[in-house]
């Protein structure tokens, strides 16, 4: 970006909740059924059809607005928004517009150089999706999906605080975690449980006033949101700079083209003439309610660091690897509890777990393994029982199926050969057999060492005990 | 009547609305709104301050519902009524984002 310009950015977060049921009928907000098989006259627009508030909605805005340090607007109501469109049946999208639930909050965020920032949230409110629709290209027509329509959404709108996409992906990075902590949301970008809206203007480095924003919408990944937030600044500034005008208007990004266009502009924007919903009444969250939803706020990222560190003196970065994920964290303190060896548990969760994750491109939350099975595989380590790398072999099975490795290497006669006699043996045979690598040994060629206890191993079918071959084999050799 | 309504005016509201009005009718709403509009300023005489702004005419509040699934598959009552259809989505002119 030209040094002159500073850009500023608020976002709008939209993020699917977690309940089993939509926002204002029975129906269930599971994804993948066939279209409209989750739909009844609620969540389809019927006529005369009346919608009742699922309770978990507002625990969960709640949940997020107290996590985000906003007030809580303990007596906030519905309000119709009024559009035209296919993929929303009443015709009105039930929102909050004049009491949204939460108001004037912030989160601190930490960008990558160490920096840290505040940024404001304006307010977090209410409200259901709309359907889906799939344009089909041959029959030049679209078709209408309503499982998604009265799925729970909150909106997170946040000041016009951030400068950077370095501090929007920060920032969106920190409500993630957040929710995710909470159980609220999956929050994942590629599957739209989590949507963001940027909203963006470029006004010269020092001045007072605001440029014109536009908003760019369809943005599916961090690094899109990125790629988006340098292309819009650059073609406002192209723009001020060649005497033009930004105008107001919504923009789609495209990121295959890496490239946005205008959807519709601001001047034959909708009037959505909002009024109070009269077929829904006003909540009250009692401060009994309000304490009730504070005292299950879990504990979050920043302060499971600051106990891990204190606790297990684990290295900040493993830390901030594990609490990366509540799925992770939960599995480190689970198996943690059950072996007791906290540092084991990091270093197999740091290792092996993230390579395998990596391996089979899934993501933390996608992790079944129970912790018992992963604290009994330490403990056989520890017990000396298996070694290193039969460790390494169960693990992939604990990982895949959940085994119990006690059973499995009990099955499979993994246990380790810790007895010196069958071991002595053994070595005794393979140095016999391999007198060219005892020549190059005893010639000083050390390295030669490795053949042999690679022969041993291989003898035992992965079995000895690594120290104790080593040990022999230098004793007999010498 | 004190308020008028003009032609633009009750043009927008019918493209609000998505209604097409003949000229009789539109004169007809241009007076309906315009009374409305009177009727409204008659309630704007009363002094309201200090006075809480009402947010629903029934004294309820919390109507609320757990989190559970009561409804089944709805598709077919759905489209029931659905001009076209293609397996269980309602089929609409093309709509372009």
């Amino acid at each position: 970006m030209a040094k002159e310009y500073e850009v500023v950015i608020g976002l709008e977060v939209h993020v699917e909740l977690a309940t089993k049921t939509k926002i204002f009928c029975g129906c269930s907000t599971a994804f993948g059924g066939a279209p409209n098989t989750h739909t009844c006259p609620v969540c389809t627009g019927m006529p005369g059809s009346l919608p009742v508030l699922n309770k978990k909605v507002v625990e969960y805005a709640a949940a997020v607005g107290l996590a985000t340090n906003c007030t809580i607007t303990q007596n906030c109501k519905f309000d119709r928004k009024n559009y035209f469109y296919p993929d929303n049946p009443q015709n009105y999208q039930i929102s909050q517009l004049y009491l949204p639930i939460c108001r004037d909050g912030h989160v601190d965020i930490k960008l990558p150089d160490g920096t840290e920032k505040t940024i404001r949230i304006h307010e977090i409110h209410m409200e259901e999706d709309a359907g889906k629709l799939v344009h089909d290209d041959w029959e030049d027509a679209s078709l209408v999906d309503y499982n998604r329509s009265g799925v729970p959404l909150i909106e997170i709108v946040s000041e016009p605080d951030m400068r950077s996409a370095e501090e929007v992906i920060a920032y969106l990075d920190k409500l993630r975690m957040t929710i995710q902590y909470l159980g609220a949301s999956d929050c994942k970008l590629q599957e739209g449980s989590m949507r963001a809206d940027v909203n963006l203007s470029v006004r010269k480095m020092g001045a007072a006033e605001f440029g014109t924003r536009t908003e760019t919408k369809n943005l599916n990944s961090f690094s899109a949101i990125a790629r988006a937030i340098e292309n819009e600044t650059a073609r406002q500034i192209d723009l001020i700079e060649a005497g033009e005008a930004v105008i107001q208007e919504t923009r789609r990004w495209d990121d295959d083209k890496a490239y946005s266009y205008a959807m519709r502009s601001k001047e034959d924007a909708q009037d959505y003439r909002y009024f109070p919903d009269p077929d829904l009444v006003p909540v009250n969250i009692s401060d009994e309610w309000l304490d009730e939803i504070r005292s299950r706020q879990p504990e979050f990222k920043d302060e499971k660091m600051a106990r891990y560190k204190e606790e297990f003196g684990l290295p900040d970065y493993d830390i901030s690897i594990i609490t990366d994920s509540k799925k992770l964290a939960d599995i480190f303190e689970a198996a943690a509890a059950v072996c007791n060896n906290p540092k084991k548990v990091s270093n197999w969760i740091m290792g092996e777990t993230m390579r395998l994750l990596k391996e089979k491109e899934m993501d933390a939350t996608e992790i079944t393994f129970s912790p018992e099975n992963l604290a009994k595989l330490i403990n056989l380590v520890e017990d000396k029982a298996i070694n290193g790398s039969v460790a390494k072999e169960v693990f992939e099975h604990v990982f895949s199926e959940d085994i119990d490795p006690d059973k499995y290497i009990e099955e499979h006669g993994l246990k380790q050969v810790n007895d010196e006699g069958a071991l002595r043996a053994t070595v005794e045979k393979v140095i016999a057999d391999n007198q060219q690598s005892v020549e190059d040994y005893r010639n000083g060629k050390k390295q030669a060492i490795g053949y042999l206890v690679g022969q041993t191993m291989k003898a035992m079918g992965g079995k000895a005990n690594p120290g104790m071959v080593n040990k022999l084999l230098q004793e007999l050799l010498g | 009547m004190a308020n008028v309504i003009s032609d633009e005016t009750i043009e927008y509201v019918g493209i609000l609305a998505k209604l097409e009005l003949s000229d009789d009718e539109k004169e007809a709403a241009k007076k309906d709104m315009a009374s409305m509009l009177d009727h409204f300023d008659k309630l704007s005489e009363l002094d309201t301050t200090g006075v809480e702004p009402m947010s629903h005419v029934f004294h309820m509040e919390n109507v609320m519902r757990e989190d559970e699934v009561t409804n089944g598959d709805g598709s077919e009552a759905a489209l029931a009524n659905a001009p076209e259809r293609k397996d269980t989505a309602f089929v609409v002119p093309k709509t372009v984002d």
